[in-house]
């Protein structure tokens, strides 16, 4: 880093129907959120596989934050029950490869552009405390 | 054409895998009716140098088992690559990193601490540990340097083919054997003697398997009287099958046994547990938070469950220990 702060890579997967609408309407309403923000759209958020995340994790990513509308609200009924669960089962293998702080999942409506950034802002401080993930070890 | 030149060693693993070409039985004559063995440390006298003085690709095929743990290993699977035109990784800890490969979740130091201090069947009090390099009367000693982490084969040297299984049933070693020696060999990085299929293709209990399983509760293997006719999964009995290539002819669920994922992922999947705990999320029916977190709580060991075979071949090879390290807690 040369002295430099670090500036963390945060992936965001964010689903089509509210949190990118979320974050789309922290956009157009002119809030700001940390630059080290990389959103990738989906679907659904029950369509980030755990294969995913740890991709991410394996590609330079220093956290990664799931995003999906909240419980009940899932244009496709159910996707984001699945997330649920899937995010339970990966945090309790990460925690056993002590990487558990660096993923997160929340959910953002649509309407929630000022929620969206405040996480956002709070997530990017979280990574930057914890450093850089290497996880290399020869 | 002359007899094919074969070459077995092995590298961190059990011996099983040694005991599955043997268990070929009767049909073991056969290879060696077509194959000279230059090279198997473990059945005939063969030395380092022997392999060493053969010309480069001289050997037409290298069966490598175990995963690579030491120094020593790494150098003995880099020579038999220089020498050989094929190599082949053969079984699970070659394959994909096995069950040596879940010393990844710790380091050399750790590992050293717990075997050398630790265990309640040592004593040592001088906490004497394996040194690379020492000095006695004589002169120097040296023994292999310990790796902090354990990989497969295939992040090593290159290799050709793999011969999945902990360890290969005689079916599979003979079908990939067939294959081999055929000539007709396959597209490189195949696995050999398994089909691209899920393990419930061939399952005899797959019949009973409902279209869509919906489980509230799962229980370990000692906690239910399990009924040998209906899909474990169905049972709440977490069976690996779903996402587990097929070609062991389902052996340990015809035993009772679920599938633990000896025979790794299925083509294209470049994450065994991610999979696993993907398909396992995907059969319970809960949707309140308090509910799943009480279900997944009962997963203690989650590698250990879904990493068992794979750990050095998933998307992050090792645990990180930078944390650990630091609070010095085992």
């Amino acid at each position: 880093m040369n002295g430099e702060e670090f500036e963390p890579r945060i992936i965001v997967f964010a689903c089509n129907w509210c949190s990118y609408a979320g974050i789309d309407l922290a956009g157009t309403s002119r809030i700001r959120y940390p630059h080290n923000i990389r959103v990738v759209k989906t679907m659904c958020s029950s369509r980030v596989t755990p294969e995913m995340v740890l991709d991410a994790l394996k590609n330079g990513a220093d956290g990664v934050l799931i995003t999906g509308c909240h419980p009940g609200d899932c244009h496709y009924i159910s996707g984001n029950y699945l997330t649920l669960r899937r995010y339970y089962l990966l945090k309790k293998f990460l925690k056993q490869m002590g990487l558990e702080d660096r993923v997160a999942l929340v959910w953002i409506s649509a309407s929630e552009g000022e929620k969206w950034a405040k996480v956002a802002k709070e997530f990017t401080e979280h990574i930057r405390k914890l450093g850089p993930l290497e996880i290399k070890e020869v | 054409m002359g007899k094919f030149k074969i070459a077995f060693y092995w590298c961190a693993s059990c011996g099983g895998c040694e005991e599955a070409v043997v268990d070929l039985a009767e049909d073991i004559l056969k290879v060696f009716d077509i194959a000279d063995i230059v090279f198997w440390p473990v059945a005939m006298d063969f030395k380092k140098e022997d392999v060493e003085n053969l010309p480069d690709k001289s050997i037409d095929v290298a069966f490598i088992n175990g995963a690579i743990r030491l120094s020593e290993h790494e150098e003995m699977v880099k020579l038999l690559r220089s020498k050989s035109k094929l190599v082949v990784a053969f079984g699970s800890c070659a394959h994909l990193g096995g069950i040596p490969g879940l010393g990844n979740l710790w380091n050399k130091k750790f590992i050293f601490k717990r075997v050398y201090n630790e265990v309640p069947t040592v004593y040592n009090p001088e906490g004497t540990t394996p040194e690379s390099k020492i000095k006695v009367k004589e002169g120097e000693l040296e023994l292999p340097e310990f790796w902090n982490t354990v990989r497969a084969l295939d992040q090593v040297i290159e290799v050709d083919y793999y011969i999945p299984g902990c360890a290969p049933p005689p079916d599979v070693v003979k079908k990939a054997f067939e294959t081999i020696f055929s000539g007709k060999l396959p597209p490189k990085g195949s696995v050999l003697g398994a089909e691209n299929k899920a393990l419930c293709d061939e399952c005899p209990l797959n019949d009973t398997k409902p279209e869509k399983i919906s489980l509230k509760d799962f229980k370990r293997i000692h906690q239910v009287k399990l009924d040998p006719e209906k899909c474990l999964l169905t049972q709440g009995v977490l069976c690996l099958g779903p996402v587990t290539r097929g070609g062991c002819g389902a052996l340990c669920i015809k035993c009772g046994m679920p599938c633990t994922g000896c025979f790794g992922p299925l083509d294209k999947v470049r994450d065994f547990g991610a999979r696993a705990m993907s398909f396992l999320a995907s059969i319970f029916e809960y949707e309140n938070e308090d509910d799943i977190k009480r279900v997944f709580e009962k997963i203690v060991d989650p590698v250990g469950w879904f990493y068992r075979y794979s750990l050095p071949k998933s998307l992050l090879e090792r645990r990180n220990m930078k944390n650990i390290r630091e609070e010095g807690e085992r």
